[in-house]
Formats: C-alpha cells, structure tokens, sequence
C-alpha cells in the first residue's frame, strides 16, 4: 500500500516529507514490518488488556503486564502503554512484536514531524495518522497478526483530554469517557462502566484504572493480575496539560493497595 | 554543440569561493558556545517561525547561516539521516561527528559538480550526555569542516565576532552569562546597534535536561530573564 505525502511539482518534490514511515519505506523498506500472503499463521505472543479514561484535567491510559501464546504466558512484564509524544499517549493490545514495532515507528513518525516541519501534529492529525498506519497492517492482521490500540491526548488547541480506539482495519472512533481493548477489554469495561463518572480527579482515575485492570484479571486467563511477590504492576501513563508521563511505580502501587484493601474489608 | 571556453581549475575554484562568501556574507550572523550544561546557539533573526537553529536529534543542533533555502535543504537531510540511523541502529549511536561528516561530503560534491555552489555555512553541535563534553562541527560551503573548540561565530562579520568572543569567552558560564555575552557581541559588531528581543533566536542543547531531548528553544521570556539576571 503507498502512503505518499510527499508530492512531485515540475518534476522536483514539493514540499519536504514529514513522514518518517514513507522514508523507511522509500529508504528502507526491509526495515519496517511486513508479511507475505501465503504466509500461514503461527502463534506469537500476544499482548492483553489495555483502557483508557479521561478525568478532569486529561487522560490515564493503563495496562496489564501479561503477553500469552495459546495457554502459555510469553512474558510476565511486558509493556503495552506508552507516551506517543510530549501530549499523547498510545496502549496496544494485540501480536506484542507487531505493537512494538508500531508503537516505536508511531512515535518516531510523531517526532520526525514534529522535527521536520518545527510544529508538532495536531491531537486530530496524530490520531489520524495512527490510522493510516493500522490500515497498512491490514495485511498482517489478516494473518492473525492483529494491532488494536488505544490512543489518548491532550488537545492543546480544544484543551482538554481525548481519547481515541481502533479496529484491525484502521477505522477511527471517539470515545467520550473510557474505552478498553484486549482479550480482557469487556470486564475492564464493566468495570469502568460502575465505577467511571465526569469530573474523576487524577488521583481517583488511577484507581478507577488499576480495578478494572483487576476485575479483568479475575475474569480472563490471559490478563495478568497485580503481583506483590515479583513486584509486577500494571504501567499507567498520565497525559494532562503539563504533558505525558509514567505514573510513578509507587502512586500504582498505593492504588493497588487501596483496591485490594478496600475488597478484604468487604 | 557548444563549447565552453577554458578556464583554469584555480580560476573556476576561486570564483566559486568568491561567489558562496559573498553570499554568505550578506546574511546575519550565528554565534554557537559552549556554557556549562551543554550548548547555546544564538542569532539575530527578524522572522520568528524562519528558523536558523534547530533540532535534528536527541543530543544534536543545528544552525545555518547563508541562504535559507539551502541551509533548509540540509537540515531536513540531517534529520532524515539521523532518524533513519537511530530506528535501524539505536538512538546512542546517531553521532554530530557523522553528521558532518555527511555534510562535508554533500557539500564538497555540491562545489565542485554542481552549477552553483551552495551559499551556505552550519554548525552541528552536540553535548554527549556525560558529565561535560560537547562538540561543535563547522562545515563550510566548500565541505571543509572544523571541529570548534569553546565558541564559533559564522555568517555576515564572522571574522569580527569571532575576535570579540576570543577576547570574552571564558569556560564554564551559566545560561545567563553566555546569552548575555553572546548578545552583547552580536550587538557590537561591527557596530553598536539595539537587537530587539522578538529578533533573538535562540537554543540550548542541555545536558541536564531530564527529557531524552536535550534541544531546547529558549522562549522570549526566556530570553529576557537571561539578560534581566
């Protein structure tokens, strides 16, 4: 599939591509992620429950840390949410290499703009582009290699937090509150769905967050509770106008506390 | 078919030199140091979104003086070089030396192959996120290229300023004192003259910054507090 932005005027380019995909592409093409079509599926591992909710001065958007193939748990402590940029923040649930390749080649996409044309992209424009960039996976998901993921910002210009899900095929949808995706994404979504309201302080989304991460994980196998003994804890990202960053280990960890504690009492 | 008259290869260099500092000369000028947390790059510019500095990776600045379209052509290359290196290596291995190094021989081609040489001079500058250390690579239009020690000056009066920051330039300044030095030369050479703050670009490549990307463009306001302090 091409995915040109950059265009010819008289022969010479007009306008300097700010695509870092279509460089790869142009430059490189072994580099970047591909599968031919008679390709038979094979299992990989694949990343589980991802969401993400808005609050009153912008998003959290957090994950489990498991990766299964088939009954088997590939990895314990994989990472499936990450800031996109300095605004925005991307979860993936899905084949774990292909997320990993599209997280990094998103994030590099989003700088290579930022650096080529000295603006950064508008929160609409990276959502769009994450599109565009799932729909030329297209291919690979038909092999069973799917990437869904969930993107989230704040929106400079709107001023306020936005979040954003995906299909295999590259279609795009707002999301007004919370979204979730992944294998656990339907109790996670119960979950939110009690205990979610307007106005949540970043604080309390936290911990709305990280209980239905672990409602999930009471219902679907292949999501990965909290786990005290090996210190594994779900990661959560923070997105607000001050810009994006990992919530720190010990603020999940005291919201986990307060989940578990709040449930032994009852 | 035409035949071209001869003209000896010192003659045919020499024009072109003569040509490309010409035009270099008739631009503003940047100045490019080092202070203690990394480097200040600094210019006079009237155009606030034209720029004559900026990012081209983690650890990397760049700045170009001459003609703008140019300098342009060779800061998205830069950028493109860069990122391509750092997605198919890793991101600690995309060096300023290479950079240069890829300048040089752009450049050098350019002088001698192409019609016209390129009316451009840049710095590419570097801080390697240890305790001290920094670089800065200053490529001519001909794809010489010097590897600067303390401070640079380039574009229109380079020679002028680069003697007032010889007799100035002291190693370990703070943030301040560099940008208030620097202006101060820009604003003395050749002669006296008010620089307003809205016509001062400048940027930092701060080791100290917590962020991955140590580039960093001082604001206005920054600026000011700079000169306030």
């Amino acid at each position: 599939m091409t995915d040109r932005i950059e265009l010819p005027l008289a022969g010479t380019p007009f306008g300097a591509s700010p695509s870092f995909l279509e460089l790869v592409r142009r430059e490189n093409p072994e580099a970047i992620p591909r599968v031919s079509a008679d390709a038979t599926p094979f299992p990989v591992p694949h990343g589980t429950t991802v969401l993400g909710l808005k609050f009153a001065g912008g998003i959290v958007m957090a994950g489990d840390r498991r990766a299964t193939a088939g009954n088997l748990i590939a990895d314990a402590k994989i990472r499936k949410v990450f800031a996109a940029d300095d605004y925005s923040a991307i979860a993936i649930a899905g084949a774990a290499g292909q997320a990993a390749d599209l997280v990094k080649l998103f994030q590099l996409e989003l700088e290579h703009y930022e650096k080529i044309t000295g603006d950064r992209l508008s929160l609409e424009g990276k959502a769009n582009r994450l599109a565009q960039m799932i729909r030329s996976n297209l291919p690979m998901a038909m092999q069973g290699l799917v990437v869904v993921p969930l993107f989230g910002g704040f929106d400079e210009r709107k001023d306020e937090g936005r979040i954003f899900y995906y299909d295999a095929t590259g279609g795009r949808w707002e999301e007004d509150d919370y979204q979730t995706t992944g294998s656990g994404g339907q109790p996670a979504k119960n979950s939110l769905k009690k205990r979610w309201h307007p106005g949540l302080t970043g604080d309390e989304a936290l911990r709305v967050a990280v209980e239905a991460l672990i409602d999930a994980a009471d219902d679907d196998s292949a999501t990965g509770g909290p786990d005290a003994s090996r210190r594994i804890w779900p990661i959560a990202v923070r997105v607000t106008a001050d810009g994006a960053a990992d919530i720190p280990e010990d603020q999940v960890v005291a919201a986990v506390d307060a989940v578990l504690q709040g449930r032994s009492a009852s | 078919m035409s035949f071209m008259p001869y003209v000896a290869p010192e003659q045919l260099m020499k024009d072109r030199s003569e040509y490309a500092h010409k035009g270099i000369a008739r631009g503003r000028s940047v100045i490019g140091l080092e202070f203690a947390n990394g480097l200040l790059f600094i210019a006079e510019n009237p155009s606030a979104t034209l720029h004559k500095i900026s990012e081209i990776y983690d650890q990397i600045a760049f700045a170009g003086v001459g003609k703008y379209s140019e300098f342009e052509e060779l800061r998205i290359a830069g950028i493109r070089l860069a990122d391509l290196r750092g997605y198919q290596y890793g991101r600690e291995d995309v060096k300023a030396r290479d950079l240069a190094n890829a300048y040089s021989q752009a450049l050098s081609t350019i002088f001698t192959q192409q019609m016209k040489p390129y009316e451009v001079e840049i710095l590419v500058g570097e801080v390697d996120g240890e305790v001290d250390g920094a670089g800065i690579y200053h490529v001519l239009f001909d794809g010489s290229v010097s590897d600067e020690q303390g401070f640079v000056a380039m574009g229109g009066h380079a020679e002028e300023l680069t003697d007032a920051l010889r007799d100035r330039y002291q190693d370990g300044w703070d943030l301040p004192t560099a940008v208030r030095t620097a202006l101060e030369v820009l604003r003395t050479t050749p002669e006296t003259r008010e620089i307003p703050p809205d016509q001062i670009e400048a940027a930092v490549v701060d080791r100290t910054r917590s962020q991955r990307r140590k580039f960093h463009r001082l604001t206005p306001a920054e600026v000011s507090s700079a000169l306030g302090a």
